[in-house]
């Protein structure tokens, strides 16, 4: 029991009277808006993928909110056909977080990139993941700035030349999923364009999960950072440098499948499932509860070095990282909020305009 | 022999002593008391920024001055006819702040060669009780320290915590100078400490020690009364400016049926409205203290896109940094109320004073032409009306507004006489409903007759529709870089805001002639000196009327007109020049402007002496 208020009024007005569903396609979430994306440009697929899914969470149009920062993903709640706000950059998950503790029922989605949520709104994304507010949030990362056409962003590597860096940056990037998990994140994982697919199951997972869910996609820059994440993406190479995880299933990849990745104390490694004794059932079982593992996991960041002699390296996780609940910020605030008017009842203004001590002029 | 009974009209008390000293408390308690008794008055607390600046110096001096009296009362008073010095430095800082002839009330036992040394006295080998630093005022000696320690002998508690009770001696021995009942401060004490009554029982002790002391000594040879105001009648309570803030939002919350939300972060002197308000859950007021100063506004953004009243609060360093996300507020013409409880600056400048000087801030602070509201309340309790028209304001036109109230306005208190809720106006607010599907296209930038457009929130069906920072075309609200569209939102954003102007009261004279020599204009919390200082000059026979503007975005209509009829117009600021330059600039006003930019309100004799200085000035020019 809260205060009847004029959005409660409303919302029972108006609500639709067989409280039935409607039956949509993925085509009943794309606004009538052009979609101005570079052609080629990794988001297309990202959206289309948001559009897909949208029919099977279960939640009306009018209560699906999407809600962006500025950057080339930013632009993404307008090509949505749901209630969306285009905003500041950084600042879409402080937006957001207003938005769900005041309207808990609304499904609200944030789009951000590396820039827009790793380097301007680097606090707040910690601040929303440790407060496990219920929103979903995809991180676009394509490891440069192509709004501003161009420049290193926090998650470019090391030595990268770009029109800001014409020597190599020098500065150290940012690693998404541990910034996540060491924000305390209840959901965290990785996904990339390429795959639509795995990327519309995550999506699924997403929305889902109870509390922040981070959702990373590799996302590629035709126009700035072509081939970004090709080793990923590249039907050749995925096979020996991604491993994509499966709750309760053992950590394998490699072509055919005969790579496995086991776990000697807390130090993992890569053993041949054909050439040695390992088998199976001695290697690492993926938990997403466990998060020491998932930290583990996170760490799976190093690229192959050509300069060394044996490029032995882990290969990249997609998937559920890691998967818990715990308490979210607006389930608190709102039962908080409840648990005062069972005790005091609905705030008396008089009383509260009276203060404790008045006196009287005759 | 019994002391002299004398009355009198007004009476301003300073309490000073070090910041652990508890003197906010004794005065807050001292000004509770007079308030129930029926005086009229107005407060100044002065404290410095550091928790615990160190003790016994002269910068850990901590201030509370009370202006108390029979008759109306509208400033704190420029000089004080008592000083409680707690200890060497409290004298050393206030003394010039105390009128030739007033009385000093020292605690002895803060004037050893200790305290002198601390407090930088050049000579250290004689107090300043003893010397001639005194000679034309009258002192009361009392050695606080050690008659607490007597009142409390049989008592358990530690040294320490005896220690802590000493201001409720001074408090007490107070109360029988101005014979003042006990009971609302036992009421306090009781309530206060009710988890550890033996220290509530302490202070009491030493409370009735105070008030017995005076009874029983002969030092001094007068006690004075101060008989109740001729206030309108109606039922009073005290009440500071941060605190008629935050009931002025919960009643607009009430008022306008909208649950609100209050996302900010801490900051002197604003974080006191942030704490009130996370009282008062169940007045459907939801806070946020968000991890930094954009991310309390922005909240409060996306709250107000879902249908609540959003509300921010800072002080002008946060103000700053909220700028941008103001900006997208007026781009997406959503409701929002920004609090500014202004201090001077420029940048951390001194948190813990009071200054206007974020007036130009409020107005252009922000990228592009970017028009919201501003309103500045008057007095403690005009916060009140002030912050509940501010919601008004934004909710019915759709923009942002700021509130600027100040560091004076924000602790200092007064009697107010408050309203009944049924008394209070209901803010119009309407939802646009949902539409069906077989609706034309839904038109988020429609607007009314007032340029204002609808409040469309999510969960309402057909009303999907996306909003952002980016240039809007018109009426549809897609993007757009059409030039001129551009110039036409532009213009648009500027009407809606001027278009309040219709909706304000005219401006009203508040007090002299509606035209004539001079008039000084003021706004914000100078209200009380200003006010003060014109009608002490009228009495003298000087043709000068007072304006004091509350809407400062728009103006009110006839502001212009009023003002032509004057043939001086003089407007006092605390700060460089700020309100004379938008007068000047608005209405083509030979304006001048009178500024103090000291951390404390002009007094009234300051304010007085320059008000004559422009007029003989112009008559000589």
């Amino acid at each position: 029991m809260t205060i009847n208020t004029k959005i409660q009024e409303h919302i029972n007005k108006n609500r639709n009277e067989n409280g039935n569903l409607p039956e949509y396609s993925g085509k009943d979430f794309s606004s009538d808006q052009d979609v101005r994306w570079c052609p080629g440009c990794g988001d297309y697929t990202i959206l289309k993928q948001v559009q897909n899914i949208m029919p099977d969470i279960g939640v009306p149009k009018k209560d699906i909110v999407f809600i962006s920062g500025i950057g080339c993903a930013a632009r993404f709640p307008y090509y949505m056909d749901t209630f969306g706000m285009h905003s500041i950059h950084g600042r879409a998950p402080a937006i957001a977080t207003g938005l769900k503790v005041t309207r808990p029922e609304l499904s609200v989605w944030i789009i951000t990139g590396d820039g827009d949520s790793l380097s301007i709104g680097a606090n707040h994304f910690v601040q929303l993941l440790r407060r496990n507010v219920d929103v979903n949030l995809l991180l676009f990362n394509n490891k440069i700035y192509g709004l501003t056409k161009g420049q290193y962003s926090p998650t470019s590597h090391e030595g990268t030349v770009t029109k800001s860096t014409p020597y190599g940056s020098v500065d150290h990037p940012f690693n998404p999923v541990a910034l996540s998990l060491g924000a305390d994140g209840t959901f965290v994982a990785r996904t990339m364009d390429r795959d639509p697919r795995h990327l519309q199951a995550m999506l699924k997972r997403a929305n889902d999960h109870k509390g922040t869910s981070m959702l990373e996609i590799y996302q590629n820059c035709i126009v700035f950072n072509d081939g970004a994440f090709e080793l990923f993406t590249d039907k050749k190479s995925r096979p020996k440098e991604a491993i994509y995880l499966e709750d309760g299933e053992p950590l394998i990849f490699g072509e055919e499948n005969t790579k496995g990745i086991r776990l000697d104390g807390l130090k993992p490694e890569i053993v041949s499932l054909e050439e040695s004794n390992y088998t199976k059932d001695d290697l690492w079982i993926h938990d997403e509860k466990d998060a020491t593992k998932a930290h583990l996991l996170s760490r799976f960041f190093d690229e192959p070095d050509p300069r060394a002699e044996t490029p032995q390296h882990m290969p990249r996780p997609f998937g559920v990282l890691f998967a818990v609940d715990r308490p979210r910020y607006d389930e608190g605030v709102n039962l908080q909020i409840e648990e005062t008017f069972r005790r005091k009842g609905e705030g008396d203004l008089d009383e509260l305009l009276r203060g404790p001590e008045t006196w009287e002029i005759k | 022999m019994a002391a002299k009974k004398q009355v009198k009209e007004e009476v301003t008390i300073r309490f000073a002593g070090d910041s652990g000293d508890g003197m906010q408390l004794t005065g807050s308690l001292f000004t509770n008391t007079a308030a129930l008794q029926g005086n009229d008055l107005r407060t100044l607390p002065e404290f410095p920024a550091e928790i615990r600046a160190p003790a016994g110096t002269v910068p850990g001096v901590s201030s509370f001055q009370l202006h108390f009296g029979s008759k109306e009362i509208l400033t704190p008073g420029d000089i004080c006819d008592v000083l409680v010095a707690m200890n060497a430095a409290a004298l050393k800082a206030n003394l010039d702040l105390l009128r030739k002839g007033g009385i000093v009330i020292a605690n002895t036992s803060g004037f050893d060669k200790k305290n002198l040394n601390l407090a930088k006295y050049e000579n250290n080998e004689v107090s300043p009780l003893e010397d001639d630093t005194l000679s034309e005022y009258s002192l009361i000696e009392i050695d606080v320290t050690k008659i607490t320690r007597e009142a409390l002998s049989d008592s358990e508690l530690t040294f320490k915590e005896i220690d802590r009770c000493k201001n409720m001696f001074v408090l007490g021995f107070l109360y029988w100078m101005y014979e003042r009942p006990l009971d609302s401060t036992i009421r306090y004490l009781k309530d206060k400490f009710s988890g550890s009554p033996e220290i509530a029982e302490a202070n009491v002790t030493v409370l009735k020690a105070g008030y017995n002391y005076g009874e029983t000594t002969e030092v001094v040879s007068a006690r004075y009364t101060v008989k109740e105001a001729s206030l309108e009648p109606g039922t009073y309570r005290n009440i500071t400016g941060n605190e008629s803030t935050v009931l002025g939002l919960a009643a607009a919350a009430r008022k306008s049926r909208l649950p609100l939300f209050f996302g900010s972060y801490p900051i002197t002197p604003a974080s006191d409205v942030l704490h009130g308000m996370s009282k008062l859950k169940n007045f459907g007021i939801t806070t946020f203290q968000a991890e930094d100063e954009i991310a309390a506004v922005s909240s409060a953004i996306g709250a107000a896109f879902g249908g609540s009243l959003g509300v921010t609060s800072s002080s002008g360093p946060g103000i700053a940094l909220k700028g941008e996300a103001i900006g997208l507020a007026v781009m997406l013409e959503l409701p929002l109320v920004i609090l500014n409880i202004q201090r001077a600056g420029p940048s951390t400048g001194m948190p813990t004073k009071t200054e206007q000087a974020d007036l130009m801030q409020a107005m252009h602070g922000r990228n592009g032409e970017s028009p919201i509201a501003i309103v500045a309340p008057k007095t403690p309790a005009d916060c009140f009306d002030t912050v509940f028209e501010a919601c008004r304001i934004a909710l019915e036109h759709m923009i942002p507004v700021m509130y600027l109230s100040d560091g004076f306005l924000a602790n200092g208190s007064e009697p107010w006489k408050f309203p009944q809720s049924g008394d209070l106006k209901d803010i119009q607010v309407e939802f646009e409903p949902a539409r069906d599907e077989n609706a034309a296209k839904f038109l988020p930038y429609v607007r009314d007759e007032r340029f204002v457009r609808h409040w469309s929130i999510p969960g309402t069906e057909g009303l999907e529709h996306r909003v952002g920072g980016l240039e809007k075309e018109d009426e549809t609200g897609d993007v757009s870089y059409d030039p001129d569209n551009h110039q036409k939102m532009v213009k648009m954003r500027q009407a809606k805001r001027d278009k309040i102007a219709d909706y304000i009261p005219l401006q009203q004279v508040d007090s002299g002639n509606e035209e004539g020599e001079i008039v000084v204009v003021g706004w914000g919390s100078t209200y009380g000196s200003l006010s003060t200082a014109v009608h002490e000059l009228r009495e003298e026979g000087m043709d000068v009327s007072h304006i004091h503007i509350r809407y400062l975005a728009p103006f009110p209509k006839n502001l212009g007109d009023l003002l032509k009829g004057f043939k001086q117009v003089l407007v006092p600021e605390i700060n460089n020049g700020q309100l004379v330059s938008l007068i000047r600039d608005r209405f083509m006003i030979a304006a001048r402007g009178i500024n103090k930019i000291k951390g404390r309100p002009f007094g009234v004799e300051e304010l007085k002496q320059e008000i004559r200085k422009a007029a003989s000035a112009k008559v000589n020019s």
